[in-house]
């Protein structure tokens, strides 16, 4: 919220400077977001005295002026306001000084031929109020050549944020009782003597939701001219950033904003028998202050009268019963609401207003009488008229809350020694009552008893709070946290462990992490088969299903890559997939574009292929520390991939830890990505973590002495028989004495049989002790030549 | 011809012998089975032995002379052949050498891992939790029941589903539900970090419906205010580098923790850039708000199934993204969620930048 500086003096006794003022707040938990010096915005701003006025030569609508600024000779200014004549004080914005509504800086110029050496400025140009019909006039009496803002009263305008556990701080009065309390200055309580009621309160006022509306209270000011409020008040106003409207509709914003305390002015000519809180009817509808129409259920707390509703209470009032320039008669209304109510309702109608935010969290329920009583004198005395008497409906929830108290808890809970009588001081200025208080030594505990206004004290560490933040946090000392002996422990859990040494490895391979959102578009998610997190209220219908997979955020990223030039993409990203079952680890890269550029030694672009999304996803598993030799290549990949370019990698027949292949013609095209993509995926939930405190050491190895050797076969097989499953049964052939198989060839055509392909294997042994004589190579070869036999492969002659 | 005359001759022809081939033909010539000195060695059986004793060293020394001769001569052809063909191999080496692809760990791990380095080092380990949250555990077990109005300046996304219990689903607003589960699940005493991905239906320039949060906890006996005061600012010197990193702290209100405390820290206008380091206060100098904190508030202790009267701590949040920012100078935060991989290669970390306390957490350019 905003106030101006005068206006805190007006609570507050003290000769800070705003920028003390500034600090001391930040200090005490009321954030100051800004200060601003309206003084600094007016500078170049003079009173000037209008001496001369004459029609412009050249044009209809413009005078030229003489004028006087205290100062040298008299200015020559031209002007357009209807208003400007000779003998009128006015405002004079000086070569130099800048506009505050529109940034315009002022120099001397020529208008239509004629030297203009200065503005005469309207209010609404100097951001003082709407009028903009002519220019300011001021008093007869004002000091000519006196700075404008000096004249104006000019005050720094602090806009403070205020915590949602705060209500009591969201009027100047509260915040000078707080800043008070930090000893930057002395609280002046604001008492007003109960106004003379001449006559009986007209109007019956009641309460049939006492849940909702406990108290009620109200009373008739008759005979009122609702016209301008007087400038002091809007000054104030204007500073709190509201526009002043008429006399008593500024009025209950003034005392809202002063003291935090919302309230109601109706004209009386409007209404229609007894005035009532009550529960609204299922489907009443209301036509609210801001022009709109609001339908109400019977959870919503409305005051009414024989005719319908007029206020959403505590929200905001009804049009049809507001306050106009032809309101003679009104009726006052005080009233505590259930802040609980309050939020109910406004959260269900949409619909925020500065006296819901207060209700909501809390006004002070010993404030009603005062209160009234504040808003009748302010309006006798502005508008007029005679008051009644006060009828008062019910009862706010007055009792104080009694808290035990601790004073040691200050130092147990908040770190720093302060001692009692200075806590019970502290506590005091806060509205705090200590019902019995032994100060000295030995422990003890104090019974508290709380303001009611204070809504947010629940226990003794919220008093611990009052006392840390008034007595300053920068007196809490650092005191480092307890450590245990020696070199810090590893903490890393074996999933986090492989997950960053993941990461490091797609890095290493040439991948760039991306982060996608974790909310993709129902089609994006459809191009995966679908997401089961929907979002009820999404920000974008981009971003509205929890991602099954990562594929889709990345694909999109491939394509604004694609779009902005680049040839060639690595992209991986390690996030979780939101799936029916719970949310689980992957890491998805997207290999697209150009593997390698076209070049001098390499001749055309070479594109990417399943292959090296295969060798991309072999290495991240054995990163993992996957068991990737016992991992068998399947197929059904997913229906975005090639059907017959991509596969899984299986331990075991159903445990899929990763998949890998091109991407789906039909899925790029979805995607709107003309360039092939191939991409892999591992579920790193899947794969086995290693066991954590394993031990360090090795499986004992010494390398052969022998050196290794190496024998070559050629199997014609049927195209379609997997070449994976023939070199898995080659080097399943002899386990003593195999230790490598690798296929060197795949073969078709001219010499192979239509139908058949021929696979070249390099087969490694190794002998152990003495080298192989010519029949053990021989009998090897045959287990080799045999063990192909049985997958239907024949060696080739 | 004589012996002398023969091995002049030799030598002569040897020298003027032009490649290799040529060499051969020689050394048939002279060394060969057929050879003329290899004729000359077989007439020494033939000699009396003073003949011998004469003729015969100077035959060995004929074929010595002759032999070292051909050795020389093929050494120096060779080398001319080797020369030669060398000079017919020279590579424009101006031209590029196979490029090989550079990846890149993005700024949001290299912070993660970095804070977790410096937490590991003050005995925090790493915790997560689920981001499809229920409101028990985002909303309630922090002390913010259902009317609570800070729970409607969270700006939540809900899903229509509600789990067995009934819970209402939505994206977690914060890393502070891991607090929770982390304390039921393991109970006291404790130190943890979570990090992860939050939500908010929020999006500007420096807001993004997803981002980073990093939530710290401490839960233990005897633990206060000053003890978070110390954890910020000890984190905070070692994550920036800077020994000069000033904190302010100021009341504030969360519903979670009692006292709670934002924390500004002070930074300085370095040619347009707010580079962190130094008091607030001073000229050219300010404050940003950083961190939430506070000391963990007794209903929250008590919904996570502890006492109380027994255990207190304190915890603190704050934006992993904008730690990233901060340190690494980016600008906007939509760019780091884009992919652009020219954005990843400038402002992504070498794999080999992991961070270690002993080379200093942070990855310089």
């Amino acid at each position: 919220m905003k106030f101006s500086l005068e206006w805190l003096k007006y609570f507050l006794d003290t000769e800070a400077s705003a920028a003390e003022i500034s600090a001391k707040l930040n200090a005490i938990g009321l954030e100051v977001e800004g200060v601003e010096d309206p003084a600094e915005s007016l500078a170049g701003f003079r009173i000037a005295h209008v001496l001369t006025a004459a029609p412009h030569p050249d044009a209809d609508k413009l005078q030229v002026l003489t004028v006087d600024t205290g100062e040298g000779d008299p200015l020559q200014v031209v002007c357009g306001a209807p208003n400007a004549r000779a003998g009128m004080k006015g405002v004079l914005g000086l070569p130099g000084a800048v506009v505050p509504a529109n940034g315009m800086q002022l120099r001397k110029s020529a208008i239509r031929g004629v030297e203009s050496n200065g503005m005469m400025c309207s209010t609404r140009e100097l951001e003082l109020g709407d009028d903009h019909d002519g220019i300011i006039e001021l008093p007869d009496d004002a000091p000519v050549g006196t700075d404008f803002a000096t004249y104006h009263g000019a005050s720094p305008v602090f806009d403070v944020a205020i915590t949602p556990n705060r209500p009591d701080c969201m009027g100047v009065d509260g915040i000078a009782r707080d800043l008070a309390a930090s000893g930057i200055g002395t609280y002046k309580p604001f008492v007003q003597e109960p106004v003379a009621a001449s006559f009986p309160c007209p109007v019956e006022i009641r309460t049939d939701d006492p849940e909702g509306c406990p108290a009620f209270y109200g009373r008739v000011i008759r005979g009122v001219t609702n016209g301008g409020s007087p400038d002091w008040m809007q000054q104030r106003l204007i500073a709190a950033g509201q526009r002043p409207i008429s006399a008593l509709v500024d009025i209950t914003n003034y005392v809202m904003l002063a003291f935090g305390r919302p309230a109601h002015a109706y004209d009386l000519a409007k209404l229609n028998g007894a005035v009532v809180a009550r529960r609204a009817k299922d489907g009443e509808q209301v036509l609210a202050l801001n022009e709109k129409t609001y339908t109400l259920d019977s959870g919503m707390t409305v005051i009414a009268d024989d005719s319908g509703v007029h206020d959403i209470a505590g929200i905001m009032g009804g049009e049809h019963s507001g306050c106009s320039e032809s309101t003679t008669d009104v009726l006052l209304e005080i009233a505590y609401f259930d802040p609980d109510r309050i939020g109910a309702t406004g959260r269900k109608l949409g619909l925020s207003s500065d006296a819901r935010t207060r209700f909501e969290r809390g006004v002070d329920p010993e404030f009603l009488d005062a209160g009234l009583e504040i808003l009748s004198a302010l309006i006798l005395k502005i508008c007029g008229g005679e008051a009644s008497e006060v009828v008062r409906a019910g009862s706010p929830p007055v009792e104080r809350k009694l808290v035990d108290y601790e004073p040691l808890l200050v130092e147990k809970l908040g770190g720093v020694d302060v001692d009692e009588a200075n806590q019970l001081a502290i506590l005091s200025a806060l509205g705090f009552e200590a019902l019995n208080t032994q100060i000295g030594p030995g422990r003890k505990t104090w019974q508290m008893s709380c303001p009611p206004r204070r809504h947010d004290i629940e226990g003794p560490a919220d008093l611990v709070e009052e006392v840390v933040r008034i007595h300053g946090l920068d007196n809490v000392a650092s005191v480092a946290l307890p450590r245990s002996a020696g070199v810090a422990k590893p903490t890393a859990t074996p999933a986090q462990l492989m997950e960053r040494r993941l990461r490091r490895a797609a890095a290493a391979s040439g991948l760039n992490e991306a982060i996608t959102w974790s909310f993709i578009s129902e089609e994006e998610a459809a191009a995966v088969g679908g997401g089961r997190w929907v979002l009820e209220n999404p920000i974008s219908e981009d971003l509205k299903v929890m991602r099954p997979s990562l594929l889709p955020g990345l694909l999109s990223a491939v394509r604004r890559n694609m779009d902005r030039g680049a040839s060639s993409v690595r992209l991986f990203e390690i996030g979780r997939r939101y799936l029916a079952d719970g949310e689980k680890l992957a890491l998805v890269g997207v290999l697209a574009g150009e593997k390698q550029a076209r070049s001098w030694q390499g001749g055309k672009a070479v594109a990417f292929d399943a292959y090296d999304a295969k060798a991309h996803c072999l290495e991240l598993l054995e990163a993992a520390g996957a068991p990737v030799d016992k991992l068998q290549v399947m197929r059904e990949a997913g229906e975005f991939y090639h059907p017959g370019q991509s596969a899984t990698l299986r331990l075991g027949p159903k445990n899929v830890l990763a998949s890998f292949g091109t991407i789906h013609p039909t899925t790029l095209k979805a995607f709107d990505i003309d360039v092939p993509v191939v991409a892999f995926g591992l579920h790193l939930d899947a794969i086995p973590a290693k066991k954590a405190g394993g031990t360090f050491a090795r499986a004992t190895y010494a390398p052969p002495a022998l050196q290794s050797v190496e024998r070559d076969f050629a199997f014609l097989v049927d195209v379609a028989r997997p070449a994976g499953e023939l070199l898995r049964a080659v080097q399943g052939a002899d386990k003593v004495n195999i230790v490598a198989a690798r296929i060197f060839d795949d073969f078709r055509g001219q010499g192979v049989p239509e139908g058949k392909k021929s696979i070249a294997v390099e087969v490694t042994l190794q002998p152990g002790e003495k080298s192989y004589t010519d029949e053990e190579i021989k009998a090897i070869s045959e287990k080799v030549v045999g063990a192909a036999a049985k997958q239907g492969a024949e060696l080739r002659g | 011809m004589t012996i002398e005359s023969l091995g002049s001759e030799a030598l002569e022809r040897i020298t003027a012998a032009g490649d290799a081939a040529a060499l051969e033909a020689l050394r048939v010539e002279y060394l060969g089975k057929q050879g003329s000195v290899s004729g000359l060695l077989k007439t020494l059986g033939k000699m009396s032995p003073e003949e011998r004793q004469t003729e015969g060293p100077k035959i060995h020394a004929l074929r010595q002379s002759v032999t070292d001769a051909l050795a020389s001569r093929k050494e120096a052809i060779d080398a001319a052949a080797l020369e030669q063909q060398l000079a017919s191999e020279t590579f424009d080496l101006t031209l590029p050498a196979p490029e090989r692809p550079r990846g890149s760990v993005h700024p949001v791990s290299q912070v993660m891992d970095e804070l977790a380095e410096i937490f590991a080092d003050l005995g925090f380990a790493v915790a997560t939790g689920p981001e499809v949250e229920d409101d028990w555990h985002n909303f309630t077990a922090l002390n913010m029941p259902e009317s609570h109005p800070a729970r409607a300046m969270h700006d939540t996304f809900y899903f229509p589903d509600r789990d067995e219990e009934g819970r209402r689903m939505l994206l977690r607003t914060h890393t502070s539900p891991v607090q929770i589960r982390t304390m039921v699940a393991e109970g006291a005493p404790l130190r943890i970090i979570a990090p992860g991905r939050v939500y908010r239906s929020d999006s500007d320039a420096t807001h993004t419906p997803m981002f980073h949060q990093v939530e710290g906890l401490v839960i233990d006996k005897g633990i206060h205010l000053g003890h978070l005061k110390w954890t910020l600012e000890t984190f905070l010197k070692a994550f920036f580098e800077r020994d000069d990193i000033v904190l302010r702290l100021r009341p504030s209100y969360f519903p979670f923790t009692e006292p709670s405390v934002e924390v500004d820290v002070g930074w300085e206008n370095v040619g347009g850039r707010r580079v962190l380091g130094g008091d607030g206060d001073a000229p050219g100098h300010g404050w940003m708000e950083l961190l939430g904190s506070g000391m963990v508030n007794r209903r929250v202790i008590e919904f996570a199934g502890l006492d109380p009267d027994e255990w207190q701590g304190f915890a603190f949040g704050v934006g992993v993204d904008r730690l990233a920012m901060l340190k690494y100078g980016m600008d906007d935060l939509r760019a780091f969620f884009d992919g652009d991989i020219r954005w990843l290669q400038h402002y992504g970390f070498s794999a080999f930048d992991q961070p270690t306390l002993s080379a200093g957490v942070g990855a310089r350019p």
